[in-house]
Protein backbone atom coordinates (compact mmCIF):
# COMPACT_ATOMS: atom_id res chain seq x y z
CA UNK A 1 0.00 0.00 0.00
CA UNK A 2 2.76 2.39 1.16
CA UNK A 3 5.50 1.31 -1.55
CA UNK A 4 9.02 1.80 -0.83
CA UNK A 5 8.86 4.71 1.06
CA UNK A 6 6.31 3.29 3.50
CA UNK A 7 7.81 4.46 6.79
CA UNK A 8 8.44 7.74 5.48
CA UNK A 9 5.08 8.62 4.17
CA UNK A 10 3.66 7.21 7.23
CA UNK A 11 5.73 9.45 9.62
CA UNK A 12 4.62 12.44 7.31
CA UNK A 13 1.15 11.46 7.76
CA UNK A 14 1.84 10.91 11.55
CA UNK A 15 3.15 14.88 11.36
CA UNK A 16 0.47 16.12 9.34
CA UNK A 17 -2.46 14.44 11.78
CA UNK A 18 -0.78 16.52 14.49
CA UNK A 19 -0.75 19.17 12.75
CA UNK A 20 -3.79 19.13 11.73
CA UNK A 21 -5.52 17.92 14.97
CA UNK A 22 -3.46 20.91 16.98
CA UNK A 23 -3.12 23.61 14.56
CA UNK A 24 -5.99 25.12 14.05
CA UNK A 25 -9.13 25.45 16.40
CA UNK A 26 -10.16 28.48 18.03
CA UNK A 27 -8.13 27.74 21.49
CA UNK A 28 -9.94 29.26 24.71
CA UNK A 29 -7.13 28.64 27.58
CA UNK A 30 -8.02 26.82 30.27
CA UNK A 31 -8.91 29.25 33.37
CA UNK A 32 -5.28 27.64 35.52
CA UNK A 33 -3.30 27.47 32.42
CA UNK A 34 -0.64 30.36 32.63
CA UNK A 35 0.84 31.53 28.91
CA UNK A 36 4.51 29.93 28.57
CA UNK A 37 3.90 27.30 31.84
CA UNK A 38 6.34 24.38 31.29
CA UNK A 39 5.73 21.88 30.37
CA UNK A 40 3.67 22.81 27.33
CA UNK A 41 0.27 20.04 26.95
CA UNK A 42 -1.89 18.99 24.43
CA UNK A 43 -4.91 16.68 24.40
CA UNK A 44 -7.14 14.88 22.61
CA UNK A 45 -10.05 12.46 23.18
CA UNK A 46 -11.40 9.64 21.45
CA UNK A 47 -13.99 7.08 21.78
CA UNK A 48 -12.01 4.93 24.08
CA UNK A 49 -9.50 7.31 25.19
CA UNK A 50 -8.44 10.78 26.12
CA UNK A 51 -4.82 11.10 25.56
CA UNK A 52 -2.33 13.96 27.41
CA UNK A 53 0.93 15.05 26.01
CA UNK A 54 3.39 16.62 27.75
CA UNK A 55 6.47 18.36 26.01
CA UNK A 56 8.99 17.80 29.07
CA UNK A 57 12.23 17.32 27.93
CA UNK A 58 15.53 17.00 29.80
CA UNK A 59 13.02 15.28 32.98
CA UNK A 60 14.32 12.58 35.16
CA UNK A 61 11.14 10.04 34.66
CA UNK A 62 11.56 8.83 38.33
CA UNK A 63 10.78 12.90 39.15
CA UNK A 64 7.33 12.47 37.96
CA UNK A 65 4.38 12.39 40.01
CA UNK A 66 1.21 12.07 38.46
CA UNK A 67 -1.96 11.28 40.37
CA UNK A 68 -6.03 11.72 39.52
CA UNK A 69 -8.14 13.01 42.29
CA UNK A 70 -11.51 13.96 42.02
CA UNK A 71 -11.52 13.99 38.24
CA UNK A 72 -8.71 16.22 38.00
CA UNK A 73 -5.08 14.62 36.10
CA UNK A 74 -2.31 16.28 38.19
CA UNK A 75 1.30 15.99 37.22
CA UNK A 76 4.49 17.30 38.89
CA UNK A 77 7.71 16.94 38.60
CA UNK A 78 11.39 18.24 38.32
CA UNK A 79 13.86 19.53 36.12
CA UNK A 80 16.89 20.65 37.48
CA UNK A 81 19.87 22.33 34.95
CA UNK A 82 23.18 22.19 36.11
CA UNK A 83 25.45 25.39 35.52
CA UNK A 84 28.45 25.19 34.58
CA UNK A 85 30.81 27.41 36.96
CA UNK A 86 32.85 29.48 35.39
CA UNK A 87 31.32 30.01 32.12
CA UNK A 88 29.50 32.65 30.50
CA UNK A 89 26.24 31.89 29.58
CA UNK A 90 24.27 34.04 26.36
CA UNK A 91 21.19 32.51 26.80
CA UNK A 92 19.03 30.50 29.46
CA UNK A 93 15.69 30.26 27.99
CA UNK A 94 15.24 27.02 29.46
CA UNK A 95 13.06 25.83 32.14
CA UNK A 96 14.61 25.40 35.67
CA UNK A 97 12.86 24.44 38.87
CA UNK A 98 10.31 22.38 39.68
CA UNK A 99 6.97 21.96 37.99
CA UNK A 100 2.89 21.18 37.92
CA UNK A 101 -0.02 21.56 35.79
CA UNK A 102 -3.48 19.91 36.16
CA UNK A 103 -6.26 19.28 33.86
CA UNK A 104 -10.00 18.89 34.58
CA UNK A 105 -11.04 15.37 32.78
CA UNK A 106 -13.79 14.11 30.82
CA UNK A 107 -16.26 12.69 33.34
CA UNK A 108 -16.12 9.65 32.54
CA UNK A 109 -12.76 8.06 32.56
CA UNK A 110 -11.84 5.10 34.52
CA UNK A 111 -8.96 6.22 37.37
CA UNK A 112 -7.52 2.21 37.22
CA UNK A 113 -6.74 2.43 33.53
CA UNK A 114 -4.05 4.74 33.18
CA UNK A 115 -0.49 4.02 31.06
CA UNK A 116 2.05 6.66 30.92
CA UNK A 117 5.06 6.62 28.88
CA UNK A 118 8.28 9.05 28.58
CA UNK A 119 9.75 8.21 25.56
CA UNK A 120 12.09 11.59 23.70
CA UNK A 121 11.28 13.92 26.04
CA UNK A 122 7.33 13.66 25.51
CA UNK A 123 5.18 12.42 28.55
CA UNK A 124 2.10 10.83 27.17
CA UNK A 125 -0.46 9.54 29.47
CA UNK A 126 -3.51 7.39 28.10
CA UNK A 127 -6.78 7.46 30.03
CA UNK A 128 -9.55 5.02 29.39
CA UNK A 129 -13.20 6.20 29.37
CA UNK A 130 -15.35 3.52 31.48
CA UNK A 131 -16.64 0.43 29.21
CA UNK A 132 -20.17 1.76 30.60
CA UNK A 133 -19.51 5.21 28.50
CA UNK A 134 -17.69 3.72 25.61
CA UNK A 135 -20.28 3.73 21.78
CA UNK A 136 -21.89 0.26 21.83
CA UNK A 137 -23.76 -1.61 19.57
CA UNK A 138 -27.48 -2.26 20.04
CA UNK A 139 -29.08 -5.24 18.60
CA UNK A 140 -32.61 -4.79 17.83
CA UNK A 141 -33.85 -8.79 18.63
CA UNK B 1 3.39 64.03 7.92
CA UNK B 2 4.12 63.02 4.24
CA UNK B 3 7.59 61.53 5.11
CA UNK B 4 6.55 59.57 8.21
CA UNK B 5 3.68 58.18 6.18
CA UNK B 6 5.93 56.83 3.69
CA UNK B 7 8.21 55.41 6.11
CA UNK B 8 5.58 53.03 7.98
CA UNK B 9 4.38 52.12 4.36
CA UNK B 10 8.31 51.01 3.71
CA UNK B 11 8.30 48.62 6.75
CA UNK B 12 4.77 48.15 6.41
CA UNK B 13 6.01 45.82 3.43
CA UNK B 14 9.43 44.40 4.52
CA UNK B 15 7.78 42.47 7.45
CA UNK B 16 5.34 41.15 5.48
CA UNK B 17 7.23 38.23 3.54
CA UNK B 18 8.57 36.99 7.12
CA UNK B 19 4.96 36.44 7.76
CA UNK B 20 3.91 34.55 5.21
CA UNK B 21 6.17 31.33 6.20
CA UNK B 22 3.97 29.06 4.95
CA UNK B 23 5.26 26.39 7.32
CA UNK B 24 4.76 26.77 11.38
CA UNK B 25 7.70 26.08 13.07
CA UNK B 26 9.38 25.89 17.21
CA UNK B 27 11.61 28.07 18.08
CA UNK B 28 13.26 25.29 20.72
CA UNK B 29 14.36 27.20 23.91
CA UNK B 30 18.25 26.91 24.17
CA UNK B 31 20.86 27.42 27.27
CA UNK B 32 24.46 28.33 25.39
CA UNK B 33 27.70 28.99 27.57
CA UNK B 34 31.07 29.12 26.68
CA UNK B 35 34.12 28.23 28.20
CA UNK B 36 37.58 28.04 27.87
CA UNK B 37 37.84 25.17 25.19
CA UNK B 38 34.43 25.97 23.37
CA UNK B 39 30.44 27.20 23.04
CA UNK B 40 27.96 24.36 24.60
CA UNK B 41 24.22 24.55 23.55
CA UNK B 42 21.49 22.98 24.71
CA UNK B 43 17.96 22.81 22.94
CA UNK B 44 14.61 21.69 23.97
CA UNK B 45 13.13 19.68 21.13
CA UNK B 46 10.52 17.35 22.88
CA UNK B 47 9.51 14.46 20.24
CA UNK B 48 12.68 14.61 18.41
CA UNK B 49 14.06 11.23 17.90
CA UNK B 50 18.17 11.13 16.42
CA UNK B 51 17.06 10.10 12.76
CA UNK B 52 14.80 12.92 12.58
CA UNK B 53 17.27 15.70 13.69
CA UNK B 54 19.88 17.82 11.95
CA UNK B 55 22.02 19.86 12.85
CA UNK B 56 24.24 21.75 9.59
CA UNK B 57 26.73 24.54 9.33
CA UNK B 58 26.55 26.51 6.09
CA UNK B 59 29.14 28.84 6.05
CA UNK B 60 28.74 30.36 9.63
CA UNK B 61 25.43 29.89 10.74
CA UNK B 62 24.58 26.92 12.07
CA UNK B 63 20.76 25.65 12.11
CA UNK B 64 19.09 23.18 13.94
CA UNK B 65 15.93 21.28 13.17
CA UNK B 66 14.10 18.39 13.12
CA UNK B 67 9.95 16.88 13.01
CA UNK B 68 8.61 15.59 16.69
CA UNK B 69 7.05 12.45 16.50
CA UNK B 70 3.84 12.15 18.75
CA UNK B 71 1.91 9.04 18.58
CA UNK B 72 -1.88 9.83 18.17
CA UNK B 73 -4.67 7.35 17.60
CA UNK B 74 -6.98 7.75 14.60
CA UNK B 75 -9.90 9.87 15.01
CA UNK B 76 -8.57 12.11 17.86
CA UNK B 77 -10.34 15.26 18.64
CA UNK B 78 -8.74 18.36 20.09
CA UNK B 79 -9.08 19.38 23.27
CA UNK B 80 -6.63 21.56 24.11
CA UNK B 81 -3.36 22.79 22.53
CA UNK B 82 -0.31 24.35 23.43
CA UNK B 83 2.18 23.09 21.20
CA UNK B 84 0.57 23.48 17.60
CA UNK B 85 3.25 22.46 15.24
CA UNK B 86 5.45 19.51 15.00
CA UNK B 87 8.51 21.34 13.06
CA UNK B 88 11.59 22.67 15.31
CA UNK B 89 13.46 25.06 13.88
CA UNK B 90 16.41 27.95 14.78
CA UNK B 91 19.40 28.66 13.55
CA UNK B 92 23.07 30.67 15.14
CA UNK B 93 25.58 32.89 13.32
CA UNK B 94 29.14 31.36 14.39
CA UNK B 95 32.31 33.54 14.72
CA UNK B 96 35.08 32.63 12.57
CA UNK B 97 37.31 30.68 15.76
CA UNK B 98 34.84 27.94 16.07
CA UNK B 99 35.97 24.61 14.62
CA UNK B 100 32.84 23.78 12.63
CA UNK B 101 34.31 20.19 11.43
CA UNK B 102 34.33 18.95 15.58
CA UNK B 103 30.60 20.02 16.21
CA UNK B 104 29.59 17.12 18.64
CA UNK B 105 26.21 16.05 19.01
CA UNK B 106 23.74 14.28 21.58
CA UNK B 107 20.48 13.74 22.67
CA UNK B 108 18.86 12.44 25.46
CA UNK B 109 15.15 12.35 26.40
CA UNK B 110 14.71 15.60 23.81
CA UNK B 111 17.33 17.49 24.54
CA UNK B 112 19.48 18.26 22.20
CA UNK B 113 23.66 19.56 23.20
CA UNK B 114 25.84 20.43 20.97
CA UNK B 115 29.38 21.20 21.42
CA UNK B 116 31.11 23.57 19.36
CA UNK B 117 35.02 23.77 20.13
CA UNK B 118 37.17 26.46 19.07
CA UNK B 119 40.20 26.12 16.65
CA UNK B 120 43.77 25.53 18.10
CA UNK B 121 44.71 28.81 17.71
CA UNK B 122 41.59 30.84 19.54
CA UNK B 123 41.81 28.48 22.80
CA UNK B 124 43.35 31.34 25.23
CA UNK B 125 46.82 30.72 26.14
CA UNK B 126 47.98 30.97 30.02
CA UNK B 127 50.88 32.96 30.73
CA UNK B 128 53.22 32.10 33.74
CA UNK B 129 54.44 35.30 35.36
CA UNK B 130 58.10 35.03 36.29
CA UNK B 131 58.73 35.95 39.92
CA UNK B 132 62.55 37.29 39.34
Amino acid sequence: MFGSTGLFDELQRIQREMDAVFGAAPWANGIRSSAGAFPPVNVGTTDEAVDVYFFAPGVDPDSLDISIQNNVLNVAGERHIIREEGASYYRMERFDGEFRRSFSLPDDIDPEKVDAAYKDGVLHIRLQRKESSKPKKIKVS
Amino acid sequence: MTDKSEMVKKSDTEVQPAMKQAEPSIRPAVDIFEDEGGITLHADMPGISKDRLNVKVEGDVLTIEGDAEIPMPEGMQPLYADIRATHYQRSFTLGGEMDTEKVEASLKHGVLTLRIPKREEHKPKKIEVQVG
